[in-house]
């Protein structure tokens, strides 16, 4: 079995319709999905599309109504895993104002590993080693509340690698952030996944982050629509227009440029792909 | 505007008082006012006025930041003395209509004075010379005997240390709603005080809304980060208590014996 597999895996929330009715919608509507080990996928999908829920399945803070999810072959159901789970499985998630609990930085990346009860000692080093890896060391001392957006999402990544997990999940953590700190983000993300081995699930909206990870999963409505490789998702620009979600520019000019008689086999997915794209046309 | 504010009274330094550990600052600040108030004649009075002194010339803070936290209190001091001053039973030394002074009341206005002086100037050497942070984690370690009485120690000081991470947040983000009503046309500098206190309300409930959802998205990061209470838990600080912490208490007793000697061997005054 993977590391996390997730089989017909459905979760809806109780909510109220206009007419004050309590409806049951569903977020996740029977979700088959497998993440290796070591693996980068991102998981791609508009608002309301289940992708958040999902993220919250993956650590066991929800479990599924219908269908399981096994992370490292323990069922997320079983209580007495959870915090095994847990730590297992970070999560990261939007608003990097709101993850932060102490007011000094590497308390709050000590916060974790104090949770699980480990010595001083080996807290210090993985504090340590945690603020290096998100090249953060120079703030520790700091106060949070003086760090930009992405000093402080890379802070809240600290925190996560501090308790040593296999894997985390990251729920959109670029969205509040401004390109500089976006850039500093996806930075530490793709480092952690190379140097570190960590198995990444990047769940976001920006087609050009999705671009980078090994495995793209799109989902829709509570299902998931398609997913493989960028290219072979991006490739698919009919289906993607047709669920309102958007592919990256290049890949979006490829396509327009085909519709009208270029010769194009590949799709290009990064901006320096499509210069390259340009030139083979152009000659 | 709100962003001035600063937090805490915290003054960065390196001295003996704020290499100090925490811990003994705190029970040795508790004893010190208990002394101040049981000292009963001038030569306790002046020693524990002294020793105040060596504390606010040791702490390396700017006497001006102590004057400043004086300022605060002054009505109060000028207020209790003078009610001493004219209040007191004995003998009148000076009378003019019902207002009436005596050696008693002379010598209570002044104990009164040098003590709140004294207790004011010591315990803003203790907020001076240590971070909010370290306060909240040495209360925590200090009252842990208190677990005994099914007090939850731990999520006290938890709620502190939360409160302290989220007073900056919550200014900036004051700032930022204000901003935003007063771009709607919001008018919150004139009128009278309780107009004033109106306009405040469409700043207030945004600030609410928010911080209870601030607060959800806490809870859940702080639930992946296998946060349980405080059962089980470990700190990467470890507080010791060195070689200058045990001098410092050292000299704190050989003061407290001297402010009793002081008692003994001369007359009671007040």
């Amino acid at each position: 079995m993977e590391f996390i597999s997730a089989e017909n895996v459905s979760f809806y929330y109780d909510t109220d319709d206009e007419q004050q009715n309590s409806v049951r919608q569903y977020a996740l509507n029977g979700v088959d999905l497998e993440i290796k080990k070591g693996e980068f996928v991102a998981l791609l999908g508009h608002n309301g599309c289940g992708k958040s829920t999902m993220a919250k399945q993956l650590n066991a803070m929800l479990t599924p109504v219908g269908g399981d999810i096994f992370v490292d072959s323990v069922n997320t159901k079983d209580d007495k895993k959870t915090f095994d789970i847990r730590r297992k499985v970070g999560l990261v998630l939007q608003n990097p104002d709101n993850q932060l609990v102490a007011s000094v930085v590497e308390e709050d990346v000590a916060f974790g590993p104090e949770n699980l009860g480990i010595e001083p000692k080996e807290i210090r080093r993985r504090v340590d080693k945690a603020l290096k890896d998100v090249d953060m060391s120079e703030y520790s001392k700091h106060s949070p509340s003086k760090l930009s957006g992405g000093q402080k999402q890379r802070v809240a990544i600290a925190g996560i690698i501090a308790m040593e997990p296999d894997c985390i999940v990251l729920d959109e953590p670029t969205a509040m952030l401004d390109p500089k700190g976006r850039q500093e983000v996806l930075d530490a993300v793709i480092k952690l996944n190379k140097e570190n081995k960590i198995t990444i699930v990047l769940i976001t909206h920006y087609m050009d982050e999705a671009v980078l990870a090994d495995r793209v999963v799109v989902m829709d409505k509570g299902k998931i629509l398609t997913q493989g490789t960028p290219q072979e998702v991006f490739s698919q620009v009919q289906l993607l227009k047709k669920h309102r979600l958007d592919v990256p520019q290049g890949t979006e000019l490829a396509y327009k440029l085909k519709c009208s008689g270029a010769n194009i086999d590949k799709m290009p997915l990064t901006d320096g792909e499509c210069i390259e794209m340009l030139e083979g046309i152009l000659g | 505007m709100v962003r001035d504010v600063t937090l805490g009274q915290y003054f960065p330094g390196n001295g003996l008082i704020h290499r100090t550990d925490p811990r003994v600052k705190i029970v040795l600040l508790i004893a010190f006012i208990v002394l101040i108030f049981c000292t009963f004649n001038y030569y306790a009075l002046a020693l524990t006025a002294a020793v105040t002194l060596l504390i606010v010339l040791l702490s390396g803070v700017p006497i001006k930041m102590y004057l400043k936290s004086l300022k605060v209190i002054i009505f109060i001091v000028v207020l209790t003395s003078l009610l001493n001053l004219f209040y007191s039973g004995g003998e009148p030394i000076w009378q003019w209509g019902f207002l009436k002074v005596t050696a008693e009341g002379i010598n209570r206005a002044v104990f009164i004075t040098v003590r709140i002086i004294s207790l004011i100037l010591a315990t803003s050497a203790l907020t001076f010379t240590t971070s909010p942070t370290d306060l909240t984690d040495a209360l925590e370690r200090l009252m842990k005997p208190l677990k005994v009485f099914h007090i939850k120690v731990h999520e006290i000081a938890m709620m502190m240390t939360i409160a302290l991470r989220f007073i900056p947040t919550l200014l900036e983000e004051t700032d930022k709603i204000m901003q935003a009503q007063k771009a709607r046309g919001a008018d919150m500098e004139s009128g009278n005080m309780f107009k004033r206190v109106k306009a405040l309300v469409p700043v207030l409930i945004p600030l609410f809304v928010s911080s209870f959802r601030r607060a959800y998205d806490l809870a859940t990061a702080m639930e992946c980060r296998c946060y349980q209470g405080g059962d089980g838990r470990t700190r990467m600080k470890i507080l010791h208590m060195r070689k200058s912490d045990y001098t410092v208490t050292a000299f704190m007793i050989l003061v407290t014996g001297g402010v009793i000697l002081c008692n003994i061997l001369f007359q009671t005054v007040v």
